[in-house]
């Protein structure tokens, strides 16, 4: 290996410069100072190397040594990353914790996997047999949720040696292969650089819905497998609730969620909560198919930066294994700020905000590694990317919102006038849009109802009208309005309240689709049926008052949806037409 | 052996640039000393191998490159810290400034602190009695968490704030909260007022002040924060003590911010301030919390005034990105007379839900929050139709809801200065208020909730039924007065 040694000559910030580096690539690992903190070149300039520091550097002093070891910044992957947290640069959290104690200390460094666990390794090759790269050679059940599938590194093929199974460490060379460059011995885990996409052999189009369980993004606008979503909002109107909510329910094989820049009390409680909450498909603790990225707002800026590319390798390697694997990324912003406070002390020329001008560039890169493809070993895998955006001020012209929305197919606008009244999820039905509604159709009619997406766009079309009629209501007040308009507003109170609302905790918090499908047809026939009684002479005003309007109203509460409905329907018709009958 | 030197290349704003230095650290601070052996305090803010920047948190006043000697001191800036801290009235910078001796102490730590491992953390979970309704009710406060007031010029922030920290008690719980004032550039009569206030409940012996004054140097404001809350860190998790940390005004410090990055030529972020700003303050608000396996805790409540009653102005903002929720107050409540004028809607506090409901307050806690949040917001939305429609256009249930608005803020929100209702009284009033509104548009509500609480009283019933209580609160408030007037 090829180590350059250099020395310190500038700090400023998480910025550092150091002198006698020449030959050093940029992206490798540099050792900086006497306590060895972690950092990144991140510019070459003549002999001197430009070094964004993982870790605080206070401390630092011109002329302590820097080394580079001709390494980028990589990740181990292997069995143990599952219901573990780490930090930026993929450091465990908890083993943290025995170095440095409650608070994080400087220049610790620790393997992101465990080195004592043993794991009872299944292998799935036989002596003689061939093998290729991303080919799973052995097994390892790591949670009840999750087969670990160990796979050839990239790069290696050959023929099998040697394999033997049982209880293993990662560090075991459990297998041995010869290749054409000579005999390779393998160890349960691999190590791959985090800013380098992991290879696949097709991309495909996305052709099944991640159901969330959220009636809002199920039903209206969904999101596909390995399709990206962007989820911007002003503070206080429900991204992480929401992204809370997705990587709780969502039908994802795994889910990789990286708190980037954002509050310490909230990982805590993911960290308290995940463990006890049960995978409404598996009955299993979600903690068991969950990676967490914790890198929090005083956590050292570069590592953020990092930390968003940690994430999505470990999610890239879950998706080789053949899993649908969900990214949940809070937020994005903060991981573009990180580029703007390096970009801004490396005196860059900025381009929009203070931004770098490479920032569109970037945030394309890092969409582009979601999608629904088939691995190196055939299995068909995905990854769903799902970014919140934090806008300053909530202005969605700001760039890094349009450089996202420019990339994600759905766009979930939060609003925070909906907040305001504690209309949870705060999903804006006018603003947002999903892309992947005509692809997913096919699915929904088939797994659903066929009617599903004409009561969908019925609902749509009644909010439009809705929010049309809002405007003269505001100039003439609802009175004024026919009657066939105030149903309008009627219905489309009914479906804001009764079906877009949705409580992020307690039974409500995950609906089926068959429920989300019962409540949205029930509330549009009724609609219909409001419709014909108007033509008899009824009156809103009468229809406000009927005891079925409370009973969808508690649609939400039902256990046996089918049967409520059905109740429901008995009682329209009785109530209803009783109203009907008075008239005539 | 410390090194002396007298090469002052350049003095601009806060900035200091010494040239031919060797040995200096990056964050180390700086001692300097003028002509006449007046001290200033520094710290290194970039070096290279022969210079280095120097932030003076004096300001260069009277600093010359002729006659003043510069010393780095081989550290970063560290306080000593020991239990008699509690009582004590200190500087921006930690110097004691109430004619008592420097703490003794061997324990020394470094202002800027460490982060906290986030797996480390304990969930804030204790519910905080403030005896405000609107905060208790709506936005309840738990131990552990950041809690910002944003307000703005000629709010009673002040007041609220000094209410909060007299009144906050977690329920069956004895034990006073320690208060730790730290004040960035507000006045002496501001500062007063919390002295006094601290004073009269006797807070005071288990208080520590930092008082950075608007006639103080202003960039000792960026040390301020840092030195009351490493302070509150030792106190929290080294002797297990609860503590409520008072911030204000963090506008002052963002000021403090930007004139820095704008004399050190930084390309500047939005309105000026530096694009690093939103790390900076999470470095502030961040510690605050509770650790697994120590008793202690720190509350954060952090005070701002938005430049121009503007919340999305990047110092609320960017706190607002960070802080666990937010208290806002509004000019027109103030205006209305309402105290505290708090506008519940944009309010929000994040934590609320794990410190609420069945054992610690009651189980139906957010859904009848949620369902005054819902109803008040459908009230004020009719309030500003009937401006442009006029009342008469509008159905009976939608009057109820004007109504409901009104009532909302005149009897709900409004409340004594020396009113500490608890908990219990805070939901039967709203389970009162809420009962002026048809059951059927009580959605947020479940149904057993309903049938057991919901009262259904008519407008008069429910006014009469509120005053014949709100005069027993009255004239037990007047017996507070008494008291403090004997």
């Amino acid at each position: 290996m090829n180590i350059i040694k250099g020395k310190i000559s500038s700090i400023s910030g998480p910025v550092v410069v150091a002198k006698g580096m020449f030959g050093a690539k940029v992206y490798d690992i540099a050792k900086v100072g006497e306590e060895e903190l972690l950092g990144e070149i991140i510019q070459i300039s003549g002999d001197k190397a430009i070094i964004q520091v993982y870790e605080d550097s206070y401390g630092l002093k011109p002329n302590e040594t820097v080394v580079s070891e001709g390494k980028p910044l990589t990740i181990e992957l292997g069995p143990g990353i599952i219901a573990n947290i780490y930090d930026g640069v993929g450091r465990p959290l908890d083993k943290l914790k025995d170095f440095s104690g409650d608070f994080i200390k400087r220049g610790i460094s620790i393997k992101a996997l465990d080195r004592k666990k043993r794991w009872e390794v299944k292998s799935l090759v036989k002596k003689g047999q061939k093998i290729s790269s991303g080919q799973i050679i052995a097994s390892i059940k790591e949670t009840s949720l999750i087969e670990h599938k160990i796979m050839v590194p990239y790069g290696i093929e050959g023929e099998v040696l040697e394999v033997c199974d049982g209880k293993l460490d990662v560090e075991t060379e459990f297998i041995s292969i010869k290749t054409s460059k000579g005999i390779k011995k393998l160890k349960l885990y691999q190590e791959w650089p985090v800013r380098t996409p992991r290879p696949f052999l097709q991309k495909l189009m996305p052709e099944k819905p991640l159901i969330t369980g959220q009636r809002v993004i199920d039903s209206f606008f969904p999101i596909a497998k390995g399709g990206t979503a962007a989820i911007p909002g002003p503070f206080g109107s429900g991204k992480t609730v929401t992204q809370q909510s997705l990587a709780k329910w969502s039908d994802a094989d795994v889910i990789v969620y990286i708190g980037c820049g954002e509050r310490g009390n909230e990982m805590t409680e993911v960290l308290s909560d995940f463990p006890k909450l049960l995978d409404p498909r598996s009955n299993r603790p979600l903690m068991e198919r969950t990676v967490l990225i914790a890198n929090t707002s005083n956590m050292p800026v570069a590592a953020r930066e990092a930390s968003i590319y940690t994430g999505i390798t470990i999610a890239e390697y879950f998706r080789d294994m053949g899993y649908d694997c969900a990214l949940m990324a809070d937020s994005t912003s903060r991981w573009a700020e990180a580029m703007r406070e390096i970009g801004a002390r490396l005196e860059e020329m900025p381009g929009e905000e203070g931004y770098p001008a490479y920032l569109g560039s970037r945030i394309a890169q890092f969409y582009e590694r979601a999608g629904y493809v088939i691995s190196l070993n055939n299995n068909k895998g995905s990854i769903s990317v799902i970014g919140a955006v934090s806008p300053p001020g909530g202005d969605f012209s700001e760039p890094v919102t349009q450089n996202t929305l420019r990339l994600t197919k759905v766009f979930w606008a939060l609003d925070s006038q909906l907040a305001y009244r504690r209309h949870f999820p705060a999903i804006n039905w006018l603003n947002s849009y999903s892309l992947y509604v005509e692809i997913l159709s096919s699915y929904f009619e088939k797994n659903v109802s066929k009617d599903f997406y004409k009561l969908r766009n019925e609902a749509l079309a009644i909010l439009q009208k809705d929010a049309e009629l809002q405007e003269i209501v505001q100039l003439v007040g609802q009175d004024a309005l026919p009657e066939d308009d105030k149903l309008v507003l009627f219905t489309a109170r009914s479906i804001k309240e009764d079906l877009l609302q949705q409580s992020a905790y307690g039974e409500d918090a995950y609906c089926s689709l068959e429920k989300q499908f019962l409540m949205l047809k029930t509330i549009i026939e009724f609609n219909k049926r409001l419709k014909a009684a108007l033509t008899k002479g009824v009156k809103i005003s009468d229809i406000r008052n009927l005891k079925v309007v409370e009973k969808i109203a508690r649609m939400k509460e039902a256990k046996d949806i089918k049967e409520y409905c059905k109740e429901i329907q008995a009682l329209i018709e009785k109530e209803v037409g009783g109203l009907e009958k008075n008239k005539d | 052996m410390i090194k002396e030197y007298s090469t002052i290349k350049e003095l601009k704003g806060p900035l200091m640039v010494v040239d031919k230095v060797e040995d200096v650290a990056y964050g180390e601070l700086v001692q300097i000393r003028l002509g006449d052996n007046t001290l200033k305090f520094g710290q290194v803010l970039e070096v290279d191998e022969s210079r280095a920047i120097v932030q003076l948190f004096e300001g260069s006043f009277g600093v010359d490159a002729k006659e003043t000697r510069v010393r780095f001191l081989g550290e970063t800036m560290k306080i000593y810290l020991s239990e008699q801290v509690l009582g004590r009235v200190f500087d921006g910078k930690g110097y004691p400034i109430d004619n008592l001796p420097k703490l003794v102490s061997k324990d020394k730590f470094d202002v800027n602190g460490f982060p906290i491992n986030p797996y480390c953390r304990d969930h804030p979970n204790d519910f905080i009695q403030t005896g405000i309704s609107a905060i208790d009710l709506m936005n309840t406060l738990v131990r552990g968490q950041k809690l910002p007031i944003f307000s703005a010029f000629g709010l009673p922030h002040n007041k609220l704030a000094a209410q909060i920290a007299r009144q906050a008690r977690v329920l069956n719980e004895k034990e006073n909260f320690s208060v730790i004032f730290a004040a960035m550039g507000i006045t002496n009569e501001e500062a007063l007022f919390f002295i006094n206030e601290f004073k009269k409940t006797g807070a005071l012996d288990r208080s520590v002040l930092f008082l950075n004054l608007a006639n103080n140097p202003a960039i000792e404001r960026i040390i301020t924060p840092r030195v009351a809350l490493t302070t509150a860190e030792y106190l929290a998790f080294y002797h297990n003590m609860h503590v409520l940390v008072i911030l204000t005004d963090m506008t002052n410090y963002c000021e403090a911010l930007r004139e820095i990055s704008a004399a050190r030529d930084e390309v500047p972020g939005r309105r000026g301030y530096p694009g690093y700003m939103y790390t900076d303050l999470a470095t502030i608000y961040e510690r605050a919390g509770r650790i697994k396996g120590k008793k202690g805790s720190i509350t954060q409540i952090p005070i701002l005034t938005l430049p121009d009653d503007d919340i999305t102005h990047p110092i609320p903002d960017l706190t607002g990105y960070i802080t666990e929720g937010q208290i806002v107050l509004s000019r027109d409540l103030h205006r209305k007379g309402i105290y505290p004028p708090i506008d519940v809607l944009p309010s929000l506090s994040r934590l609320m839900k794990n410190g609420i409901g069945e054992g610690k307050t009651d189980v139906f806690h957010l859904n009848l929050s949620d369902q005054l949040y819902a109803s008040y917001a459908k009230g004020r939305e009719l309030r500003d139709l009937v401006a442009v429609i006029g009342e008469e256009s509008l159905d009976e249930v939608d009057k109820l809801y004007l109504r409901f608005a009104e009532f909302f803020e005149k009897y709900f929100l409004n409340q004594n200065l020396n009113e500490n209702r608890d908990i219990q009284k805070t939901f039967d009033l709203a389970w009162n208020l809420i009962s002026i509104l048809p059951k059927s548009e009580l959605k947020r509500i479940k149904q057993d909730y309903l049938n057991k609480y919901y009262k259904g009283f008519s407008l008069p019933e429910f006014e009469k039924k509120h005053l014949a209580s709100a005069s027993v609160d009255l004239e037990s408030s007047l017996d507070f007065f008494k008291i403090d007037f004997e």
